[in-house]
């Protein structure tokens, strides 16, 4: 069974609509209970609005040792805010993270950018970007280097260990978009909304034995 | 930079079905919503809008599985508006699979509810749609926002309503010249620039696309980071990806 963490922020159909899609015989459950959590091979760790209130919500739960576990244990996935999560703070709050990694979650800043016809950095960073892999992985099988992914958001991670940065993207300046670590898989932009590049993001995942 | 820009086709939907207005007294049926956002998206549309023009409240429900079909089936970020008034309406869009949903005329009436619902569920998911008319009071002349489907003047100017409501949450703003809508004679540049200038927020463009030029001059001179079009699609004269190709020729990122 897949689990797709459900902490109660945000609707997570269309996560379980594209895993639906790429693996239709597999048992796929959106929950909030960590028995399902525990039992399953691949776990899934969305996340969308702000991090304090994600970090709240899981929380109030009592999910937190349940992502811990399975980020140190099965093939993980997190999407965007369930990337900046595994990191150890963010400046959205000054919020604590979960510390799994070392790395922290930081705002675009828009002073003094502008591009080549005088417009401003927009914040968000919202649409569909270049992803560049830095390096091969199982989940970047089939995908091309510099393939478009939909982003949105308006924090970014600072990684303090180079060596997981596994893709990056330019929006004023390099950001890492995608981390690798052992077992866990997380990315800043949204596959279950990247058309054909993201299903196969999701269907690599899916695929992917640690 | 190497974000793209985006294309955004325009559905209106009523009674379950997409409709093209031939004027504004006639609709023409003009077929499935599903299988026509199946269409858009394999021709490269970066994101779907769909605009509820339903009347009759009785068969205002058809939107939620219109929108939870397509999301089985198409996996771009989808946009709903028309019509919606409260935080609940925005939840229960958000819960059929919309990824954004636009607020206009009740954002007028109570901009409270740009607050409430960007809080609740995030900026990303909130758009506000501006419809705004050049207008001269005097000596003064600015664009004003009117609601109700372009029916009723506000007072308010739209570029000071954008940097109030960005302020207030808004993640997108959907700004639509009524002065140029249907007319095919392109953007109102001046104010899709005027409020693009002022506001953090990206800013998709609408109303008056005629030809190609017209979305290349709404990123370029307007500083669009969207553009939106309902009739070039729709007819048939142009393709998504012929008017991506056309925007790329301009030197405008485009994801193809």
């Amino acid at each position: 069974m897949i689990a797709i963490i459900d902490y109660g922020m945000g609707n997570l159909k269309s996560v379980f609509n594209a895993f639906k899609l790429v693996s239709p015989e597999t048992d796929i459950k959106v929950t909030s209970n960590s028995v399902d959590i525990k039992n399953a091979h691949h776990v899934v760790f969305p996340g969308q609005g702000a991090m304090p209130d994600c970090i709240r919500e899981l929380d109030q739960r009592n999910l937190r040792d349940s992502v811990i576990e399975a980020a140190n244990t099965k093939p993980f996935l997190g999407i965007c805010i369930g990337l900046q999560m595994l990191f150890d703070k963010s400046e959205e709050g000054n919020v604590t993270g979960l510390g799994l990694l070392n790395g922290t979650i930081k705002r675009f800043n828009n002073k003094d950018t502008a591009d080549e016809n005088g417009h401003k950095l927009k914040i968000p960073h919202m649409g569909w970007n270049e992803v560049l892999q830095k390096n091969k992985h199982p989940l970047w099988r089939n995908i091309n280097n510099q393939d478009r992914f939909y982003f949105v958001h308006s924090y970014y991670l600072e990684s303090k260990d180079e060596s997981i940065v596994t893709a990056e993207t330019l929006y004023a300046q390099k950001f890492c978009c995608a981390i690798a670590k052992d077992n866990i898989f997380a990315v800043q932009f949204h596959p279950e909304k990247s058309s054909l590049a993201g299903l196969q993001l999701i269907k690599n995942f899916v695929q992917w034995s640690v | 930079m190497s974000l793209a820009k985006r294309i955004i086709p325009c559905l209106d939907v009523t009674d379950g079905r997409v409709v093209k207005g031939i004027n504004f007294l006639e609709l023409k049926d003009a077929g499935d919503p599903v299988e026509i956002a199946k269409k858009y998206n394999e021709q490269g549309a970066d994101e779907l809008a769909f605009l509820d023009i339903t009347a009759s409240s009785d068969n205002r429900g058809q939107i939620f599985h219109i929108i939870e079909n397509v999301a089985k089936e198409v996996f771009i970020p989808l946009t709903v508006g028309g019509g919606v008034r409260t935080s609940e309406d925005v939840r229960n869009l958000l819960n059929a699979g919309a990824d954004k949903v636009s607020i206009n005329t009740s954002a007028i009436v109570n901009p409270d509810i740009v607050y409430q619902t960007s809080s609740r569920f995030g900026s990303q998911c909130i758009v506000v749609a501006i419809d705004a008319k050049f207008t001269v009071q005097g000596n003064k002349s600015f664009w004003q926002v009117f609601t109700h489907g372009g029916r009723n003047a506000t007072g308010l100017d739209a570029v000071e309503w954008a940097e109030k409501i960005a302020a207030l949450g808004a993640g997108e703003l959907l700004i639509t010249s009524m002065d140029r809508d249907g007319t095919k004679k392109g953007f109102d540049l001046e104010l899709i620039k005027a409020i693009s200038d002022k506001v953090d927020v990206p800013i998709i463009a609408s109303g008056g696309v005629g030809d190609l030029q017209h979305l290349v001059d709404g990123v370029k001179i307007g500083g669009a980071d969207a553009v939106l079009a309902a009739s070039i699609f729709h007819y048939g004269e142009y393709t998504i990806n012929e008017a991506k190709i056309f925007m790329k020729s301009n030197h405008i990122e485009i994801r193809l």
